[in-house]
């Protein structure tokens, strides 16, 4: 087992832990904090799979951005002076049977399909941040301007919906 | 001649047809459109009869017929035949019926239903002028109800009255007895010989395809309907009653043409009577004069003596045809017509100017009315059989034929005697209705200032027929214009048929001698009986009623037909008509209401079996989709977690299906 | 055995399976919404490791970048929404939020 795999477990183990954390505390500010650490624990492992930029636009974006959203939400819905801060669950049994069966599935197709690894390509490793640029502003134009658009729309249509007294 | 013939038949229906429907609305009530037809008529059919007469031939003839109803085997033919007894019954009719309408103008003027009464003598003259004109007896006998139908009208022409409305109904009912008869007879000749043209039929058989008992029976059937018509023993009870109608229309109708259609049909259906027949024919004739001659004797009622006269005189008719007298028969038919029309349209002046009928309330009007005086005299001197008036030729005729029948077969020598009887009695009772209305003093002095002589167009038709009834020119030529058809004529082939009677030339030498002085001898005794006992006084009438009380209530009350009949015929009719109301109610209306209640049950059955079953079914399937749908609607809970789940469940379910 | 391809995929699936755990059995709407990060999360490990793995140049990791960017969108959208609801049913249960119930 050498050093990459031991960091990788780790950062495996890392990531599930926090999630398991996030989905089985029933405290909604517990949940935040376990969705925070699983998100740095994903942001290691594009890490590991060469993927310098995503990385830090995972760790910007979702843990600078995107969490912070939701722990306003939470801020905004929950009375946060009182007690109950804690959120209930329910169909657990069949829904746990449900995902478990999921996992199942999932994890027998991973293992039985035979997949088209490309050999070589574990050796290397390029910093990606001047190639993505480059084609965000050259294949991927198009896309790039629609989904800013879509950020746009986006934006005034959740200030528009969140708007009081519609 | 043909188109003549066919414009005569059709004025009278173009005239009715306009006065039905626009008489109201024209000048005068349109009279003058009947009227004028009827005259237009007239004169179309005097070519016809110059035609007949400068021919001078026993067997002109003119026919044509069209092909009417076509049953592919069956071949009904309609059309026109003329011959000699055509041509001079068309003169007849139209002449009396020109007159009468004349008549009318006059009698009528002040009636509310003015033009109705045209209207229905135009039918009535259609129909009569088509009973003479067509050439079968399926033509004839379309034309004999048409004739029923509009006497019927024409005596209930007054339906207000009840007694007019009852008098219809009798006359019809009566008529329809004799008809039913007819039409049993013309189907027993047309289910043998197939053919309703009465060419045809003859020639059928004279070739001997209808004889016998058969033939009898279809000769005495057919006459049966002349019995009706021409009110005839025993269905004569209707004849006096129709008195009821207008005094025109009994003169035209119940007088000299209607009634005549009986006698006309046998003569022209004359052939195909056997020698039973014939004798039934003048048996009935026989029975008829005498009875109706003595119910005239004792009647007080102007009207209803013209009436049994007319009934009597039928019966002579009937009597020469009978004993083989067929020229006699139709010659006392044409002069009847004529004299009779002339009486009736006298009584109808007297009735006009008195207002009664009753010969109680008249009596002097000699001298008040002396144009009718002087014409109803002359109609009464026709009918008594005082020479030379026409009556005496055509009566003695038949009392010869009579009396020729019976010293060919002395058993049925009470034929002459009964009738030599009746004719005395006919001078009898017919003087005493002249003594009683215009002679004397008058009876009711009210009514005698009261009257007057009527105006023109009554009188002049008096006066016209009058003339008609003198006609001592009329014998010879008729006599040989009217020859007695013989069947054998009508052979095809040279079969030979038995002879009904005649032939004896010496034997009708010898009766026409006894005849002409016996007829005359009788004739004269029944008038100076009637003078001695009504002008002269030397015999009481009321003391000879008195004396001979039972058979004066006989008379009196008409042999008690009409009783007899009411006990049995009509009371029969409505006890049967109770009794089949009776069944009618309990079984049949019984039967219908037990279908319907079983119906009903059934129905109500079949609806709860719909209700309970059929609905069930519907229901229980409506319910069980109903509740797999509540059941399944549970499942919708709008929670969007629960979807996912069981998206996730399925996913999971089809994978594991997948594998195995 | 060194960590491959199947490694990323099977700590993908798991980390999907608890985003979905979270999604379906939460009362707590803002709750859910993390579940969904935690589902794009666990797509995104699958486009990265692909594109390590396999096509060997770098679509996979940009169309990561707009599933980013299209995650960050949804969550503003959703808050809004979810502020939507409080305002309307004064409280975020899910289980309240049922008029849609058959």
């Amino acid at each position: 087992m050498s050093l990459f795999d031991v960091i990788f477990y780790l950062f495996a183990a890392f990531t599930l832990a926090s999630a398991a954390l996030m989905v089985v505390s029933k405290n909604i500010v517990h949940s935040a904090v376990g969705l925070l650490f699983s998100f740095f624990g994903v942001a290691g492992i594009y890490v590991l799979l060469a993927a310098d930029f995503l990385a830090v636009v995972q760790v910007l974006v979702y843990v600078g951005g995107i969490l912070i959203l939701l722990l306003f939400g939470v801020m905004l819905t929950q009375r946060i002076t009182s007690v109950d801060m804690r959120t209930g669950t329910l169909q657990l049994v069949p829904a746990i049977l449900a995902v478990a069966g999921i996992f199942v599935i999932l994890f027998r197709v991973i293992r039985t399909t035979s997949w088209n690894i490309v050999p070589e390509a574990e050796a290397q490793f390029i910093p990606t941040a001047e190639k993505i640029g480059y084609l965000l502003m050259t294949d991927f134009l198009i896309p790039f301007e629609i989904v800013s658009v879509l950020l746009l729309a986006a934006l005034i249509g959740a200030a528009f919906i969140a708007r009081k007294g519609t | 001649m043909i188109t003549n013939a066919i414009l005569i038949l059709l004025l009278p229906l173009l005239a009715f047809t306009i006065q039905i429907f626009i008489g109201k609305r024209l000048p005068r009530k349109g009279d003058w459109v009947s009227t004028g037809a009827m005259f237009l008529a007239f004169f179309l059919a005097v070519p016809i009869l110059i035609q007949a007469l400068s021919s001078y031939d026993p067997n002109f003839k003119i026919t044509q017929s069209w092909e009417w109803i076509n049953f592919g085997a069956v071949n009904v033919t309609f059309g026109i035949h003329i011959d000699n007894l055509t041509a001079i019954m068309l003169i007849v009719v139209t002449l009396i019926s020109s007159l009468i309408h004349l008549y009318s103008i006059g009698y009528m003027h002040d009636d509310p239903r003015y033009n109705r009464y045209f209207a229905y003598l135009s039918i009535f003259s259609f129909s009569m002028l088509g009973l003479i004109l067509v050439d079968g007896f399926f033509g004839i006998y379309i034309f004999w109800e048409l004739v029923g139908l509009s006497s019927y009208l024409l005596i209930g022409f007054w339906f207000e009255k009840n007694s007019a409305a009852n008098a219809a109904k009798k006359a019809f009912i009566t008529n329809r007895i004799g008809d039913v008869a007819m039409f049993a007879g013309i189907l027993i000749i047309f289910t043998t010989l197939g053919v309703f043209n009465f060419e045809e039929v003859f020639r059928g058989i004279a070739d001997g395809q209808l004889s016998g008992g058969l033939l009898t029976a279809a000769g005495i059937l057919i006459f049966m309907g002349a019995v009706g018509k021409s009110a005839q023993f025993p269905l004569h009870v209707w004849l006096p009653d129709a008195m009821e109608g207008p005094t025109p229309v009994s003169a035209l109708i119940h007088a000299a043409t209607m009634v005549a259609a009986g006698v006309y049909m046998v003569g022209r259906t004359f052939v195909i009577y056997t020698a039973d027949a014939l004798l039934v024919i003048a048996y009935i004739g026989t029975i008829t004069a005498f009875m109706a001659a003595t119910i005239a004797l004792v009647q007080k009622d102007i009207k209803r003596v013209l009436a049994y006269s007319t009934v009597s005189q039928l019966g002579f008719m009937m009597v020469g045809l009978g004993t083989g007298g067929y020229t006699a028969g139709l010659f006392h038919l044409i002069t009847h017509a004529f004299f009779k029309a002339l009486l009736f349209l006298g009584s109808g002046s007297v009735i006009h100017a008195v207002h009664s009928q009753e010969m109680d309330d008249m009596g002097g009007l000699r001298k008040k009315m002396p144009i009718t005086f002087w014409t109803f005299l002359i109609g009464t001197l026709a009918i008594s059989g005082v020479p030379p008036f026409s009556g005496f030729w055509s009566k003695d005729a038949i009392l010869a034929s009579a009396l020729e029948f019976g010293m060919v077969n002395p058993t049925h020598m009470v034929i002459f005697v009964v009738t030599l009887l009746a004719a005395g009695m006919t001078g009898f009772y017919m003087l005493r209705a002249v003594y009683l209305t215009f002679g004397g003093e008058p009876r009711d002095k009210k009514k005698f200032d009261h009257a007057h002589e009527s105006p023109l167009v009554m009188t002049i038709p008096l006066c016209v027929l009058a003339l008609f009834a003198v006609g001592t020119i009329w014998w010879g030529w008729l006599e040989h214009l009217l020859t007695k058809p013989e069947l054998s004529s009508y052979a095809s082939s040279g079969v030979q048929v038995l002879e009904a009677g005649g032939g004896h030339p010496d034997v009708a030498h010898t009766a026409h001698k006894i005849a002409m002085f016996s007829s005359i001898a009788i004739a004269g005794l029944g008038i100076l009986l009637s003078t001695l006992v009504y002008h002269w006084k030397k015999i009481s009438a009321e003391a000879w009623g008195r004396r001979l009380k039972p058979i004066y209530t006989l008379f009196w009350n008409k042999y008690y037909f009409d009783e007899l009949y009411g006990a049995t015929v009509i009371a029969g009719t409505l006890f049967i008509s109770k009794i089949s109301s009776l069944f009618d109610m309990k079984v049949i209306d019984g039967f219908v209401n037990a279908v319907a209640r079983i119906t009903t049950r059934f129905a109500f059955g079949n609806g709860r079996f719909d209700i309970k079953i059929i609905d069930g079914m519907v229901n229980l399937v409506a319910r069980v989709i109903g509740f797999f749908g509540a059941q399944l609607r549970t499942i919708q809970t709008g929670r969007v977690q629960n979807y996912i789940l069981m998206a996730l469940a399925a996913v999971v379910i089809l994978f594991i299906i997948q594998q195995f | 055995m060194t960590v491959g391809l199947e490694h990323y995929l099977v700590l993908s699936a798991a980390l999907f399976s608890l985003g979905l755990l979270a999604v379906i059995t939460k009362k707590n709407a803002v709750t859910v919404l993390m579940g969904i990060e935690l589902i794009l999360n666990a797509a995104n490990i699958n486009f990265v490791a692909f594109a390590r793995f396999i096509d060997t140049d770098l679509d996979g990791q940009i169309f990561a970048i707009f599933v980013i960017v299209t995650a960050a969108a949804s969550a503003a959208v959703a808050l809004a929404i979810v502020l939507n609801l409080y305002e309307r049913l004064h409280s975020i249960n899910l289980e309240e939020a049922d008029s849609l119930a058959g």
